[in-house]
């Protein structure tokens, strides 16, 4: 799964740290550094930081698909993504 | 409904890019976006799809992502025929195709040129092959300096002390490895920022462990019986001994081979107005061919008109974005690139941002926090307005600051900010190095005919 922040708008709510700590991380008070090619497995983590973050600035390659993957199981109407 | 050519471009046109990066990538994702349905061609000279530069200088090098895994996310499928691994070499504006190194030449109904920037390489040519010295551009530099740092060098040199030479050195303090970094001009960062912010890298610097050596240029590099580099030799005479050095001379811009096209292209990019549409050689706009990105240079309504190149992330999106829009729009539905320039940087924990041109300010003035503390906002200012601005860990504040430079807002700012403090009650002068002067180079060049100036520096005249 590849993404992009764009560093330009993240602004260090570090939302995404606090959601998929295995893909972003706090460097410093304000800085982000995050793994542009994150495990396939990171995928529902890293699509909720996304959706999490206060001024969207996170680009994720290939997000309907999980989006239709949630919406097509028994549990997914409505789209709300979470694993608890 | 009356078939137009933009009509017909958009169901059968061909359109070609070079450069398959960021810009080029971003593009076509537009085009087809914008309902293109013709065959769209990407051109890059490196073998890889589109991928993240940024990277390369922070998270590789720490150890903490791949260089080899940092290709950018796609918006869109945007269904087009790759030709990587394979540079443009030619182009014949007159019959409309592009030509590739190997001999294959590729017919272009609109052409977007997006062929960015490449890091200067060091000067002596067998220096710069020895063993353990590198540039940092490409996914290959990343990798190797990656590996290079990982094995553990004794000590390493950077060349230059732009930002992705006090990067490199960061990451090197990180890692716990011994960092010389030699600076011809008197500080890290004045090329983009200015000697009052320059001063505050140093010190960051050398709090961080880095041995900053600041005028100061290395004069060799001298390798040893295998071929590896062992030791640079200093302008005031010294000798350093380094297993690993870094050149950071910055960038020199990827127009060669547009040589003998007509375009108006050279050592300072390819110039368009603010449209995107690239200029002939005789300063006439073309109908069909587009720049984007770190090579392109256009002219800025917010910076008196003067042509700006920009080597940032952020522009090569969204002039890619114009361009697209522009080539899939009727001459009344174009917009021009407006973008106000902006910039980050992630060095010794410290986030540094930026908006504006920095550069092309006089005075500087901290309006927020302290230099002291490493956490401050500095606004700069040009002829009684405010033009650019930049912060150490104090990111949330620049959107405001944008603002002000996007609506012409007096400078100094009347306004009582937050959190000001005594040393931020008057502009002090921002002590840019003298432009004639070569540095590692601002990552804003200012290339245009600026009102304020009695000459034109610039300008040959053809045929002469």
């Amino acid at each position: 799964m590849r993404l992009v922040v764009d560093l330009n708008r993240c602004q260090g709510y570090a939302q995404c740290a606090f959601l998929a700590p295995d893909v972003f991380a706090m460097h410093g008070d304000e800085g982000l550094l995050y793994d542009p090619q994150a495990e396939e497995a990171q995928r529902e983590r890293v699509a909720q930081a996304a959706a999490a973050c206060p001024v969207q600035a996170i680009l994720v390659d290939d997000l309907d698909r999980v989006a239709t993957s949630s919406a097509t199981a028994p549990s997914g109407a409505g789209g709300g993504t979470s694993d608890g | 409904m009356a078939d137009t050519a933009l009509d017909q471009l958009k169901r059968s046109g061909r359109i070609v890019v070079v450069g398959a990066s960021l810009a080029g990538l971003r593009a076509a994702e537009v085009m087809r976006e914008k309902g293109f349905a013709g065959s769209l061609t990407l051109i890059g000279d490196e073998p890889h799809e589109p991928y993240d530069r940024p990277p390369l200088s922070k998270q590789v090098l720490l150890g903490k992502a791949d260089a080899e895994r940092t290709l950018l996310p796609r918006r869109r499928d945007i269904d087009a025929a790759w030709r990587l691994g394979v540079a443009a070499t030619g182009l014949d504006m007159a019959a409309r195709t592009v030509k590739l190194a190997d001999g294959e030449e590729v017919p272009y109904d609109r052409l977007l040129i997006a062929t960015g920037v490449r890091a200067r390489p060091w000067p002596n040519e067998v220096e710069a092959e020895l063993a353990g010295v590198f540039t940092l551009r490409t996914r290959e530099d990343g990798a190797g300096l990656a590996r290079a740092l990982a094995a553990g060098p004794r000590r390493v040199l950077v060349i230059g002390a732009g930002f992705t030479g006090s990067e490199i050195a960061s990451a090197c303090r990180e890692r716990g490895l011994e960092v010389t970094v030699a600076e011809r001009g008197n500080g890290p960062l004045v090329g983009a920022l200015g000697g009052v912010i320059g001063a505050v890298a140093a010190e960051l610097q050398r709090e961080n462990g880095v041995d900053l050596r600041t005028g100061i240029s290395v004069t060799a590099l001298e390798g040893d019986s295998t071929g590896r580099v062992r030791a640079a030799h200093l302008s005031d005479g010294t000798t350093l001994e380094c297993d690993v050095v870094v050149v950071g001379l910055g960038a020199q811009r990827n127009t060669e081979w547009l040589a003998g096209s007509g375009l108006g292209a050279g050592p300072r990019g390819i110039a368009c107005d603010a449209g995107c549409r690239a200029f002939d050689l005789r300063g006439i706009v073309t109908d069909d061919i587009y720049v984007a990105g770190d090579v392109a240079r256009s002219p800025h309504a917010l910076f008196g008109y003067q042509f700006l190149s920009l080597e940032h992330w952020g522009n090569a999106v969204a002039q890619a974005e114009t361009a697209a829009h522009n080539m899939m729009s009727e001459s009344t539905d174009r917009r021009p690139h407006l973008w106000v320039p902006a910039f980050w940087s992630s060095q010794f924990g410290v986030n540094i941002k930026s908006v504006g041109v920095p550069s092309m300010g006089t005075e500087i003035m901290i309006t927020q926090g302290s230099r002291s503390e490493r956490r401050f906002t500095g606004v700069y200012g040009y002829q009684g307005r405010v033009i650019g601005a930049v912060t150490f860990d104090n990111g949330r504040w620049l959107q405001f600051y944008e603002k002000q430079i996007e609506s012409t807002a007096p400078f100094p700012p009347p306004f009582t900010t937050v959190d000001r403090r005594p040393d931020g009650q008057r502009p002090i002068p921002a002590d840019f190095p003298d432009p004639s002067v070569p540095t590692h180079g601002p990552t804003i060049t200012l290339s245009g005919y600026s009102p304020a100036e009695r000459r034109i520096a610039t300008f040959t005249p053809a045929g002469h």
